[in-house]
């Protein structure tokens, strides 16, 4: 079972922790609204997006092919792995052929899913984050919080004072510069080192073959060109079908996800070192994870979480994710995307719960620059979580059915489809109501949010209605 | 949007009241009743009515809310508008009614059902155009828009345009009025302490905007946002702001 609740709960108590998620998810919703102002725009590019995505995944199985054989025309091999422990295998086995000891990385959730680092960390290789924010979770031993933003939950004062703990000779700075210069340092030796490269992938062209990655710091750069190994880990539904699919999308990722109208690196990668080329890695390899997706895909309603582009727009106008953080979700997505990807990853016994911790007020469906429905996924995944079906399309249906809830909503609804005893229930509210006790049931639960209990009117609607008459048909 | 709404003025109308306007807030209900009487509209409350199933759809039992959303589309099946005090009870009935009978022989009656539905301060501004004519003291007021009503109904400016039509309200909005206020339903007391946060977040916009009454087209935002201020009152954290459904509010300040 997961913990969320009492996670969440913990981090409620985290003054300096929503201060910081405040801040940092007003800054970038503002940065968003300012790029995405001409309302026409937007919803023509978002419904472009959406199709560019859904035309992809209908076609999925077919481009995932071509994908693969246009990109062993580039010299690109391709990996296929169905489960993340497959996909380490993969990426080990490619680091050992080598002999390498150090790889050094880029931004890749896809990673974060497999839990690679603390993998290779097991079998001797060091595997270093690159990415800033990245590179200052990994010096602290954490998770990322956010799918863009790892590091969001610290502030700067929290970050000069690991620098001045973790690096060495790093004095203590709160100077943002500064604190670049230090991580620049420490990460431009180890670019010239290391031995291997790894990337993630926002969109992969079958039909050139080519994987586009994004990103700020040229970090992405350098991972993919700089090592003799570079290997690309993206998840099955990165795959759009032509070259001139890319920059809509790219454009829709950016503005949603840093309100950027475009990153200070767009990589196009489409082989390794050619000859006579004086640059580029030796070998180039591409893994394509499953985990799960393809079991989602069978699914016509569930399919449209593999439209996610991740950009993080969905968790940065979160009203439970800003309250929280993302740690309390203990997933590698958090955040709405998060709701709904990760039960289908995990199964509902580990991850079914993440469904429910939504007030469903649909901020997130109004920014998805896909229209994926999320909260329409969030009522189906809790209504797999608690239903028991053989064909179900998700691991442990039912494993969130609690019988007195299922009972409960069996009698509420023989009560509110019998108008004798549902006008009896709002008499009986509204005459015992000063008699109830100030906490029972859901209302004890209701009062743990600092609120006073609701009281029942003395006389129902109905009845009002009924005393004025109001024709009843 | 009810785009298959006529915007001619009916001379019927179904009222659906809501479950917690129903046994909460019955005056909301009442008070949206006369307004739409005083405008020689003939208002029909079927009394078999109870709730549109949304609590139990919200936490994943689509089949006892069939039930519910069933026993309702068979009361309400004259051809009349069915109007809504309540965006995120009307966002039920309208938007997920439909996928709720996908593939059921109903479908056709509840399609029919569904875009008959019309939430109360849309039917107020564009069918009906309301005419208000404020008796009341100079008073500021601030709203809060529920995140159905906005997102799932449409509804933008009919309730602000309602309150320009009050010649002594001044609306001082929130500044963060699109956001949450932490009810959700069931949410809230399954999640007791992030909805709690996200209700005080609320109350404190409130609070800034020196309002002496808070609005609201939706009486469970206004459960949630009136209890965490009643406890807030409790504990000498903060005095109480009145809260009051927009329709109660419209018909006490035009009813002199």
């Amino acid at each position: 079972m997961g913990n969320f609740g009492p996670a969440a709960r913990e981090a409620l108590k985290d003054g300096q922790l929503r201060s910081n998620f405040r801040r940092a998810m007003d800054g970038l919703m503002s940065k968003r609204a300012a790029l995405f102002a001409d309302q026409d725009e937007w919803t023509r590019l978002r419904a472009l997006g959406e199709s560019i995505k859904a035309r992809a995944l209908a076609q999925l199985p077919e481009l995932l092919e071509k994908l693969e054989a246009n990109c062993r025309k580039n010299g690109i091999q391709v990996h296929w792995a169905e489960t993340t422990a497959q996909a380490n295998d993969i990426i080990l086995g490619l680091l050992q052929k080598r002999g390498a000891k150090t790889l050094v990385k880029g931004k890749s959730m896809v990673s974060e899913e497999m839990h690679l680092n603390a993998f290779l960390e097991g079998h001797g290789i060091e595997a270093l984050e690159t990415d800033l924010g990245e590179y200052v979770i990994q010096l602290d031993h954490e998770a990322p919080s956010h799918i863009i933003m790892p590091a969001i939950h610290k502030n700067k004062q929290q970050i000069a004072r690991l620098f001045s703990e973790k690096i060495k000779e790093a004095q203590y700075t709160e100077d943002v510069d500064a604190l670049t210069g230090m991580a620049r340092q420490v990460l431009r030796r180890k670019f010239r080192e290391a031995d291997a490269g790894l990337s993630g992938v926002n969109f992969a062209v079958a039909e050139t073959g080519t994987l586009c990655l994004v990103e700020n710091e040229g970090n992405g750069r350098l991972c993919t060109t700089v090592p003799p190994l570079h290997i690309a880990v993206m998840g099955l539904e990165k795959v759009v079908e032509r070259l001139e699919d890319v920059p809509p999308l790219i454009s829709l990722l950016t503005r949603s996800a840093t309100g950027q109208p475009i990153t200070t690196y767009v990589n196009m990668i489409t082989s390794p070192r050619r000859p006579g080329e004086k640059d580029g890695p030796e070998e180039v390899h591409l893994v394509i994870l499953d985990n799960g997706r393809s079991r989602s895909y069978s699914d016509e309603q569930l399919r449209r979480t593999l439209q996610c582009i991740r950009c993080g727009a969905c968790m940065n106008h979160c009203p439970v994710y800003t309250r929280v953080g993302g740690h309390a979700y203990n997933a590698p997505y958090p955040g709405p995307i998060g709701k709904i990807l990760m039960p289908q990853i995990e199964g509902m016994e580990a991850k079914g719960e993440l469904a429910h911790a939504s007030s469903l007020c649909n901020a997130c469906v109004e920014v998805c620059p896909v229209k994926i429905p999320i909260a329409e996924l969030l009522v189906r995944l809790r209504t797999e979580g608690a239903h028991a079906r053989a064909d179900a399309p998700v691991l442990q249906p039912g494993a969130e059915r609690s019988t007195a809830e299922a009972l409960a909503w069996k009698m509420w609804s023989r009560m509110a489809t019998s108008p004798t005893a549902w006008k009896m229930a709002g008499t009986m509210a509204g005459t015992f109501d000063p008699l109830m006790p100030e906490a029972f049931g859901p209302l004890a639960d209701w009062k743990k949010g600092g609120r006073t209990r609701p009281r029942f009117a003395k006389k129902s609607l109905h009845r009002l209605l009924r005393d004025k008459g109001v024709p009843d048909a | 949007m009810s785009g298959s709404m006529a915007t001619t003025k009916p001379s019927t109308v179904y009222f659906f009241g809501t479950c917690i306007i129903d046994l909460v807030y019955p005056q909301a209900g009442l008070s949206a009743v006369n307004l739409l009487e005083r405008e020689g509209i003939r208002v029909v409350f079927p009394q078999g009515q109870s709730c549109c199933g949304q609590p139990a759809y919200n936490c994943g039992y689509p089949d006892e809310a069939r039930a519910v959303a069933r026993h309702q589309v068979e009361l309400f099946h004259q051809p009349w508008p069915v109007v809504v005090p309540s965006g995120s009870c009307a966002g039920m009935m309208a938007k997920h009614y439909p996928s709720l009978f996908k593939g059921d022989p109903f479908l056709p009656r509840v399609e029919n059902f569904s875009s008959r539905v019309i939430e109360l301060t849309q039917f107020l501004v564009n069918v009906l155009d309301l005419k208000l004519e404020d008796k009341g003291e100079p008073v500021k007021v601030t709203w809060h828009s529920s995140c159905h009503s906005m997102r799932e109904m449409g509804v933008g400016d009919e309730p602000k345009e309602l309150l320009r039509r009050l010649s002594n309200v001044e609306l001082q909005e929130l500044k963060r009025e699109r956001e949450c206020c932490g009810f959700g339903g069931t949410f809230s007391v399954r999640h007791p302490e992030i909805s709690a946060a996200m209700a005080e977040d609320k109350v404190a916009d409130i609070r800034a905007t020196g309002a002496k009454t808070v609005l609201s087209g939706d009486c469970g935002c206004l459960m949630n946002i009136g209890t965490r201020m009643e406890a807030d009152a409790k504990e000498a954290r903060g005095e109480v702001i009145d809260g009051k459904h927009i329709a109660e509010f419209l018909w006490e300040r035009t009813n002199g």
